[in-house]
């Protein structure tokens, strides 16, 4: 009973270890300082989050962030079906080194998918913006739905396509009617886990962006501005508000069917 | 029959014809339909992320001319021997030490958390322990990068609360040790490791979680009946079989911590990691060739950490 104590004790430290640094970024936006050099409590105030809505450099940031983010959902859930239908059904010659190369772009640290990204788009002499940012959020967010949809793929049982078809219908109608609804909610959690991958990524966007300023690549600025700091506080929770409820959202919807399909 | 099925599924009943030959064909022809799946993708990460990499590497083995600050393609074998350096070779042996010392930070924490997970935690407690591990891990990078920022800078945050405690002094002395200690939290690289666990711990936490599901509990009741004690059953029971969850988890918080820059230049001493060292060398000084070497240097070490985790099982825990 004694160790299960400390187990028990241990257990909660790491959960409070994992949290206390997020808590203390939302009561910071929150917190009514002016910047000196030393911390202390100083009470509460609203007005940093009055003075963020005035700042179009983060309003710009937030919608370059969005929009880059759908573009790359949408094709990640569009290329990630597509591998999942494939790598669940068939046995084919280099199965194996095609799931690798899925995994490779988050396998390997993020700074290799960016400099390689850079390197051949300077190679192409494109100029790095919108589009890059975009490719090359898409490359790391294809595996994301993917393993969604394999593990919702890898449940349904072979037995629904054959009694589809033994009922008359033929592959197109079976996959529009009996698949697709079954594949829905691993779907929306893939594009959701997707969506929220591209609008927190750092380390490769700062390759591919040029000159543009996704949220992330505005915070990391930020850092160099400590004067600044309570606008810098009250967007981390910005950003935060606009993640985690979709997180609870893909898990909740992929929770009862295909448990722990989503570490990244 | 089928006109029933036609009045349910009216898509089917128009185009009738070609859609049903199309969907004869797709159903014959298995060979042909997997083709026409994996196209797409095998145009997109053949052609960007290998043509990627491929760019990337043959760039390795051109030559830098430091006078024109540009590259020619001379091949040479000069990128990848002066990574033999000391002071390059320091780079690489910094990085990995971190690496190796915030992976085994991430399972002393992480391996309780996922016990208790696993084998204590009720339905209610283990959906919040997962919901709670969750939650950070998909947290903003940057955002909990900034929080430790500040945290940890003097006159922070964790210098007020221990000067509360009045436990100061006790920072102050482990911060005079060598290796792990420096001038402030904020500049040693005890606070550097300490950033980088936070923020790679979850990452170790699931897989391990995962793992230790699979060990049924009975096990460890059985070896405590037969007389061993906690310590002895984790090592011999609990331990070997949730070392490939472990295995798994280390590939991330290791290959995280490899390729991170971020980090290392936001907090920690002064001493480039690779990560830092590919940024600056393609950024100011345009020296891709040998930027292109050093990225070599974390693909080599992770897809030999792959190959012995894949021996390992890690990939079965996965």
């Amino acid at each position: 009973m004694r160790s299960k104590f400390w187990i028990r004790l241990a257990a909660y430290s790491g959960l409070a270890f994992l949290h206390l640094p997020l808590l203390f970024i939302a009561v910071s936006a929150f917190h009514d300082s002016s910047g000196g050099a030393a911390w202390s409590w100083a009470g509460l105030t609203l007005r940093w989050f009055a003075k963020v809505m005035e700042r179009t450099d983060v309003r710009d940031a937030i919608m370059l962030s969005i929009s880059v983010a759908t573009v790359a959902t949408l094709i990640a859930v569009a290329l990630g079906t597509l591998t999942a239908a494939a790598l669940n059904r068939d046995r084919f010659v280099g199965k194996n080194a095609f799931t690798t190369l899925l995994i490779l772009p988050i396998a390997l640290p993020g700074i290799v998918t960016g400099i390689a990204l850079l390197s051949a788009f300077k190679m192409l002499d494109v100029t790095p913006g919108f589009w890059t940012i975009a490719i090359g959020h898409a490359t790391f967010c294809v595996v994301i739905v993917h393993n969604n949809v394999v593990a919702r793929l890898r449940r349904l049982p072979a037995r629904l396509w054959e009694a589809s078809m033994d009922l008359g219908a033929d592959t197109l109608t079976t996959l529009r009617y009996i698949i697709l609804p079954q594949l829905g909610t691993a779907l929306l959690a893939g594009g959701i886990l997707a969506f929220a991958l591209s609008v927190d990524e750092l380390i490769v966007t700062t390759f591919t962006s040029g000159s543009d300023k996704t949220l992330p690549i505005w915070l990391l600025n930020q850092l160099g501005r400590p004067r600044d700091s309570a606008i810098t506080n009250v967007v981390a929770l910005l950003i935060m508000l606009l993640t985690m409820p979709l997180i609870l959202l893909a898990w909740r919807l992929t929770r009862d069917s295909d448990a722990s399909a989503n570490h990244r | 029959m089928l006109e029933a099925a036609n009045h349910r599924y009216p898509a089917t009943a128009g185009a009738g014809g070609v859609r049903r030959r199309i969907s004869n064909l797709l159903y014959q022809r298995r060979t042909l339909t997997l083709f026409l799946i994996l196209l797409p993708p095998l145009m997109w990460f053949g052609v960007i992320y290998i043509g990627s990499l491929l760019t990337l590497l043959s760039q390795s083995v051109f030559t830098f001319d430091e006078m024109a600050m540009s590259v020619t393609s001379e091949l040479t074998a000069g990128n990848f021997l002066s990574l033999l350096n000391p002071a390059n070779y320091d780079i690489v042996v910094r990085t990995l030490a971190m690496a190796v010392a915030v992976t085994l930070g991430c399972v002393a924490i992480g391996f309780p958390m996922a016990y208790y997970m696993a084998h204590h935690a009720g339905p209610k407690e283990k959906g919040f322990f997962f919901v709670g591990v969750m939650l950070p891990m998909w947290a903003s990078y940057i955002v909990k990068a900034y929080a430790w920022t500040i945290l940890l800078a003097q006159g922070g945050v964790i210098y007020w609360a221990l000067n509360q405690v009045g436990l100061l002094p006790l920072l102050e002395a482990v911060l005079q040790l060598p290796v792990i200690g420096g001038e402030t939290l904020s500049t040693s690289n005890l606070g550097r490791w300490l950033v980088f666990t936070y923020i790679w711990l979850p990452f170790m936490v699931l897989p391990i979680q995962a793992a230790i599901e699979r060990v049924p509990a009975n096990l460890l009741l059985a070896s405590g009946d037969l007389g061993a004690r906690p310590f002895k059953t984790f090592t011999t029971v609990l331990w070997p079989l949730a070392f490939p969850g472990v295995v798994a988890g280390s590939i991330f918080t290791f290959s995280l911590t490899l390729g991170d820059y971020i980090v290392p230049e936001l907090v920690g001493p002064s001493g480039l990691y690779i990560g830092n060292m590919v940024y600056t060398l393609q950024g100011t000084i345009g020296n891709i060739p040998l930027a292109a070497a050093f990225t070599c240097v974390p693909i080599v070490l992770i897809t030999v950490y792959l190959s012995l985790a894949r021996r390992l099982g890690a990939f079965n825990a996965l």
